[in-house]
């Protein structure tokens, strides 16, 4: 049967003690979009790419092409070299992971758009950073990017996932809340916890501006993808502890996509208002596209 | 809203930084190499609105050019597009341009060679791209379905022949786009079909009367 809400997932999840991965790739198999075969051939192919790129991202300390950015993953590793940290070794990963598939993208390396290239380094980050630290399985993790995309997919069928239209919130945003509910499922929690997360995930970035400095996928998206992946642990720590939201999921993505209409454009990607029209973001311009 | 899959979240695997003005790019100069296919003198690029303010920091013209020598998103040689041999066999020429008639991502390329031919296009967001204007003719390819894009003298039965000829073969065509230019005299067809078109069928589609222009156009792989 077609799934478009996440209570339906969830009610197809718990009816037939599925998993929202398989429940998906079923789904679409049976209405010819795509064989299961094929979903978890690009799932891992997408997966073995955001590896390549976080490890390329790692080692490079290369600007952006505007020269406006880059060399902040090497700081921060550096930090963590030498300084204590509040942070588990998980989270400092996460962390580094997320700037360095960010910084990646802006020097025009190979990286996945997940949902979006602005926001590849959320999902890639979390997952892989936990599956590394808890000895999760290669399946596992390509279980977990699907079940990231699951929930892409279901929150696409009411918002288009670009910052022109849905501003951050539709970008960074949903690839929080992507792979919160996707370390959920790693972390073994159920379908009810996974949703919830997604749910607590997206009731905290509503509105969130896509306001980038020159209009380039820079400031303030490569620290934005760091904030946001925390973000996404803080949503599946919540929900591991059965905390719910208490609007439900489905309802938070029609408030996510009313806003999204609410939203002025000049927050949507036109880099016409808010950081995009500092004084600072202005000076910058006159280098970059003048 | 959308009806995206699985695979279209979780991909695709492409060179940054962006989905629209880079891997977008790349793929309307791939679709823009198939409609004109044949050897170009010159390509001149015009790049409009936020193509043209930001193109440059998002690589918009690397991937234009690269699209067009045939790249994929993810090739490696985006981002040096300029130092290959393939890009310094080629005349090309950028211009950098304003027009709020346009999309905010619009893009003309104009060929010189065996054939002068103009394809604007538009990189619609989140990698997803069309080709509405060949010529003097509104179209709509999006490089999701191999289409086939004609070209000829207006005349009755035209459509039907065509049809026909795919039909054969079983094809099922997903969407039909007809329209006729300012003078009446030519029209243009765009079939997007859900199977393959063979040689055959192509060669006999070509040797209609009064065809001037046959294109079969594969979708994009990525």
């Amino acid at each position: 049967m077609r799934v478009t809400t996440f209570q339906e997932l969830q009610d197809v999840c718990l009816k037939n003690n599925k998993k929202i991965y398989e429940v998906m790739m079923s789904s679409e198999a049976e209405s010819g979009e795509n064989t299961e075969y094929h979903t978890r051939l690009q799932a891992t192919q997408s997966l073995l790419a955001m590896q390549r790129a976080i490890k390329s991202g790692l080692k490079s300390k290369e600007p952006s092409i505007s020269g406006m950015s880059g060399g902040d993953c090497a700081k921060l590793q550096k930090h963590y070299r030498k300084n204590q940290s509040l942070f588990t070794p998980t989270l400092r990963k996460i962390m580094t992971y997320a700037l360095a598939t960010s910084e990646e993208n802006v020097r025009m390396g190979t990286i996945v758009a997940c949902p979006t290239a602005g926001s590849c380094g959320i999902v890639p980050s979390v997952i892989i950073s936990y599956a590394q630290d808890n000895k999760i399985s290669q399946d596992e993790l390509i279980n977990a990017l699907i079940t990231a995309g699951v929930i892409g997919k279901i929150v696409a069928q009411k918002l288009s996932l670009a910052g022109a239209v849905g501003g951050c919130q539709a970008e960074c945003g949903v690839a929080s809340a992507m792979a919160s509910g996707a370390l959920t499922q790693m972390r073994g929690g159920n379908v009810i916890q996974v949703i919830n997360s997604v749910g607590l995930a997206l009731k905290n970035i509503l509105g969130l501006t896509c306001d980038p400095v020159c209009g380039l996928v820079e400031i303030p998206c490569i620290k934005r993808n760091a904030f946001l992946a925390i973000h996404a642990v803080t949503a599946s720590e919540l929900a591991m502890a059965d905390i719910v939201s208490v609007i439900p999921t489905d309802e938070v993505v029609d408030a996510m996509a009313q806003t999204a209409q609410l939203m002025s454009p000049l927050l949507k990607e036109s880099a016409k208002g808010g950081l995009a029209k500092t004084k600072t973001a202005i000076e910058l311009e006159k280098g970059v596209n003048g | 809203m959308s009806n995206s899959t699985v695979i279209d979240i979780i991909s695709p695997i492409m060179a940054g930084p962006s989905s629209s003005h880079t891997a977008g790019a790349v793929r309307l100069g791939l679709l823009a190499k198939n409609v004109y296919n044949t050897n170009f003198d010159k390509v001149v690029f015009k790049l409009y609105n936020s193509y043209a303010q930001t193109g440059k920091g998002h690589g918009t013209d690397k991937g234009l050019l690269a699209g067009l020598l045939g790249f994929g998103v993810a090739d490696k040689r985006i981002k040096n597009i300029f130092d290959t041999p393939e890009a310094k066999n080629i005349k090309y020429e950028f211009e950098f341009l304003e027009d709020f008639n346009r999309h905010p991502n619009a893009v003309d390329f104009i060929f010189d060679g065996e054939l002068h031919m103009e394809i604007s296009g538009n990189s619609v967001g989140a990698g997803e791209i069309e080709i509405v204007k060949i010529n003097d003719f509104q179209t709509k390819l999006d490089g999701k379905y191999n289409t086939l894009l004609l070209i000829y003298e207006d005349e009755p039965g035209v459509i039907s022949n065509v049809t026909g000829i795919i039909q054969e073969n079983q094809v099922n065509i997903a969407s039909l786009y007809c329209n006729r230019n300012s003078n009446g005299k030519d029209a243009t067809m765009t079939i997007c079909m859900d199977g393959e078109l063979s040689k055959d069928q192509l060669k006999r589609i070509s040797n209609l009367n009064d065809m001037y222009i046959v294109r079969y156009i594969k979708k994009l792989e990525n």
